[in-house]
């Protein structure tokens, strides 16, 4: 009908009840989402995920085996092209840093409206990021330089430039992508651009302190 | 009188019930065994149908063989020393005696005279083959089995006594029986050490004194190793089903309190569908910060940090009044923390008018908060996407931004800034410099 391929989505999560409800959601709310496989196990997931090559595996951060990084870690490597959107109960610092660490392109609660959640698949698959603002938070505040924060071990590596410091703070502040880049004088693409590579960052900084950091403050 | 219903006579009643109750029984005993022996099967000490201390038979159940093999086994092994005394000493301290809920055994005179007659016989090989070696003299052999005997008599005192552990007495209701066995078992006991201390004399007085309180110590703790042993088991068993239970207790009333009442109350307001949200979320962040939160369950007690005093849980203490109250989500973040003091309690208390104001005016549902802590200055944000408003139309008689959000800003040294403008929305943006923190 259209030339607009569907976005093929990938449930992860082990209520089923859960995945049932999303499914709904997705199919009713918009024609550009169609989901074509669901698990509820590490393993089953995996496989689920080799077998179909979803466009974007929406992937459930705490499962009794291992959970959403796990996941990440079996199939990232196989299967580039796939892309993770974290969607969790859990806003927990050291869940949420751990799941983007491991190379999600996002993370998103389950407590976002249905419609937000169409929109942030879409954004994802288009390959953009995805930070909720409490991500966002996270991330400046991992990042932070100010006295007292984690001391930074690989100096070449990733402080935020000002720039995409203040794309997060305003991300934090519960802007919209749009809004930001009005804000900023920039246009929307550059927005984009600016927080993909603070993901970029977040994944490459091998600083475990990250998520010990994150931890100590309890940032939940 | 059984009046027009199938006429069921008592006899049938009772003996249903008894088949029951014995149903019961067993499971119950079935259940026991499974929780007391769940992996490997433990070697028991029988508690009926003994001789001594059920070592034998005990033994006997766990190879099962007939109890007869073990017992002269052992006492084969007295010749060889006196191994097989020691080896029933041993499994008598360390083996666990089988729980009182077993059912007891029947032991006829024959076997019972057979036992007795093969622990004499065991006795008297041990004594026999160790003066007959030549490595102990009579009077040592002696003395050492006088006290043997005595020890002997006590410990299965002590035994008997399991059961009523929880007076912790050593003749605990045990009776007149009871006490003359185990005072004439401790009596046995110095007897022995007296006879071993009278063969030995040569010593000078000194000596001997020192000797005599020694080897009474000896004795007393000897007499006592049972208790202890049994102190020590009992209280780690205790203490760990103590625990689980208060966990789990914990556990239960608190889901009880909050989660089971909640859903009660969502399940009679279902078609109040605001009212549910706000119950659904006010749970949620108590279950939450109860899960996770500073001294949450999840976390256990480990790091004792003095709660309250910060800015990032006083925001968000604010934060959770405002969901509760106007029955709004409020999406707080925070970055940085740092202790408050009186400015920044301001802050915060002009924070949760602002998001008080958002919640009233803006007709919204959803209202973002943002503090950030920098090493200098402290900055929040309380913004929504609502109706927003004219500042220059506000009529004079409204004091919420003017007095309790400006004025209290200002007044410890801050400023605020506005943007709004009518269907663009509302943000409040407050700063306020820190006090110059000496470190």
């Amino acid at each position: 009908m259209s030339d607009k391929r569907l976005v093929r989505v990938f449930l992860v999560d082990d209520h089923s009840m859960f995945r049932a409800g999303v499914r709904a959601e997705l199919d009713t709310l918009t024609d550009d989402i169609e989901v074509v496989g669901e698990a509820g196990t590490v393993g089953e997931a995996v496989a689920g995920i080799g077998h179909l090559r979803p466009d974007v595996v929406l992937l459930d951060v705490h499962m009794p085996d291992g959970g959403g990084a796990e996941v990440l870690r079996q199939s990232r490597k196989a299967f580039p092209e796939v892309v993770f959107l974290a969607l969790s109960v859990s806003d927990a610092a050291e869940d949420v840093i751990a799941v983007i660490r491991a190379g999600a392109r996002g993370y998103v609660t389950k407590t976002i409206s249905s419609q937000e959640l169409v929109t942030a698949v879409l954004r994802v698959s288009e390959g953009d990021a995805v930070f909720s603002p409490r991500l966002a938070g996270f991330v400046l505040d991992a990042f932070a330089d100010r006295p007292g924060a984690a001391p930074i071990s690989d100096p070449e590596l990733d402080l935020l430039t000002p720039r995409e410091r203040d794309v997060l703070r305003l991300l934090a502040r519960g802007y919209a992508y749009k809004e930001i880049a009005s804000e900023l004088f920039i246009s929307v693409k550059t927005v984009e651009t600016h927080v993909s590579s603070v993901l970029r960052k977040t994944q490459l900084s091998n600083r475990y302190e990250l998520s010990r950091w994150a931890s100590d403050r309890r940032l939940v | 009188m059984w009046r027009g219903g199938p006429r069921v006579s008592i006899l049938d009643v009772t003996a249903v019930l008894r088949e029951q109750g014995a149903d019961i029984e067993r499971s119950v005993v079935g259940v026991e065994r499974a929780a007391a022996a769940p992996e490997h099967p433990k070697v028991y000490r029988r508690r009926s149908g003994r001789a001594m201390a059920g070592v034998a038979g005990g033994l006997a159940d766990h190879l099962g063989i007939p109890v007869l093999y073990t017992r002269v086994a052992f006492t084969l092994l007295a010749a060889l020393g006196g191994a097989g005394v020691v080896a029933y000493g041993l499994l008598w301290i360390f083996v666990q005696q089988v729980s009182s809920d077993e059912p007891a055994r029947e032991i006829s005179g024959k076997e019972r005279q057979q036992a007795f007659g093969l622990v004499a016989l065991g006795l008297g090989l041990a004594i026999g083959a160790g003066t007959l070696a030549g490595t102990v003299n009579g009077w040592v052999a002696g003395s050492t089995s006088v006290a043997l005997v005595g020890a002997a008599l006590v410990w299965r005192e002590a035994d008997q006594s399991q059961r009523r552990r929880v007076r912790g007495a050593v003749l605990g209701g045990g009776g007149r029986s009871a006490v003359i066995r185990v005072v004439s078992g401790a009596a046995l006991v110095a007897a022995g050490i007296v006879i071993f201390l009278i063969s030995s004399i040569g010593l000078d007085q000194v000596q001997f004194a020192l000797l005599a309180v020694v080897a009474a110590l000896v004795g007393v703790a000897v007499i006592t190793v049972p208790w202890w042993l049994r102190l020590v088991r009992d209280l780690g068993d205790e203490r760990r089903a103590r625990i689980r239970t208060e966990e789990r207790a914990e556990i239960a009333a608190h889901l009880h309190d909050s989660v089971l009442q909640t859903l009660a109350l969502i399940q009679k307001q279902a078609d109040a569908p605001r009212e549910v949200l706000r119950l659904a979320r006010g749970q949620e962040r108590q279950l939450r910060s109860w899960l996770y939160g500073p001294s949450g369950y999840g976390r256990g007690v480990a790091d004792g940090r003095i709660e309250g005093g910060l800015l990032a849980e006083a925001l968000a203490r604010a934060a959770g009044e405002v969901e509760d109250t106007f029955a709004i989500k409020v999406q707080h973040v925070a970055v940085g923390d740092c202790e408050l003091d009186e400015r920044l309690f301001a802050v915060v208390m002009a924070a949760r008018e602002a998001m008080v104001n958002a919640a009233k005016h803006a007709g919204v549902a959803e209202v973002s908060v943002y503090a950030e802590v920098e090493p200098e200055k402290v900055t929040v944000f309380v913004r929504d996407r609502g109706k927003g408003f004219d500042p220059e139309a506000v009529p004079d008689d409204r004091h919420g931004l003017a007095d309790s959000i400006r004025g209290r800003v200002e007044r410890n040294g801050g400023e605020i800034r506005l943007r709004t403008a009518p269907g663009d929305g509302t943000e409040v943006q407050l700063h306020m410099p820190r006090a110059k923190v000496s470190t």
